[in-house]
């Protein structure tokens, strides 16, 4: 079994995107390699400068929105991008875009954010996930 | 007696104010740029962190000199060990 967690990303909404970067950052921090496979919605959030406008939070907490946002700013508290940079920084981490999404909406290697490394399909992605310790689905 | 909480160090990281995992990316950061032998303190604020420092600084294999519980933060003391 390897040290690593693989994580999809299925969420596009900044609550989501926050969990799942923390996620990231500490499993990079405790020395384990991250690989992030970015799906969907998780794939539109990474479309370049997206993270700059994404305000959106899940439907169900909507009425948070605002007051989240505004106590994220308030706290000085990173954003889930600075955070997945972050991660990168300290540790072996890895994100890669699901093709058939790249497909779907149309999108090249070069739409998206630079810290999306590579295309992968979902072979790929359980291959590497079967011999890792941690499998998240967010 | 030399004071308990004044342990010298080369460089100190204030994290105070900043949550999980804030400090502990700082300690990893400022640890990067040490060279082996050098010291560093991390003051943080975060109950999250006070237990995820000392634990990365272990399995970091860096030596632990201490945490030092103040008014409303604690100094996290290590060096570089490799």
């Amino acid at each position: 079994m390897e040290e690593r967690m693989s994580l999809i990303v299925f969420s596009g909404t900044v609550d989501k995107l926050m969990a799942a970067s923390i996620l990231t950052t500490g499993a990079a921090a405790m020395g384990m390699e991250v690989e992030v496979f970015l799906t969907t919605w998780g794939l539109e959030a990474f479309r370049k400068d997206s993270y700059k406008t994404n305000m959106r939070v899940s439907k169900d907490f909507e009425d948070y929105g605002p007051v989240m946002m505004e106590q994220m700013m308030a706290k000085k508290v990173p954003s889930w991008m600075d955070n997945f940079k972050g991660a990168k920084e300290v540790g072996e981490v890895k994100i890669y875009a699901c093709s058939m999404t790249m497909e779907l909406f149309g999108m090249k290697l070069e739409d998206m954010e630079p810290i999306v490394d590579d295309i992968t399909g979902v072979a790929t992605f359980v291959e590497r996930a079967k011999e890792g310790r941690i499998t998240l689905f967010i | 007696m030399p004071e308990q909480t004044e342990i010298a160090v080369d460089k100190e990281i204030d994290a105070r104010g900043s949550f999980c995992p804030g400090p502990l990316m700082e300690l990893i950061r400022g640890m990067k740029a040490l060279p082996v032998g050098g010291t560093l303190a991390v003051l943080s604020s975060d109950p999250g962190s006070a237990k995820d420092i000392p634990a990365w600084i272990q399995k970091a294999r860096h030596e632990f000199l201490g945490a030092f519980p103040q008014d409303g933060y604690t100094r996290f003391v290590a060096r570089k060990a490799h």
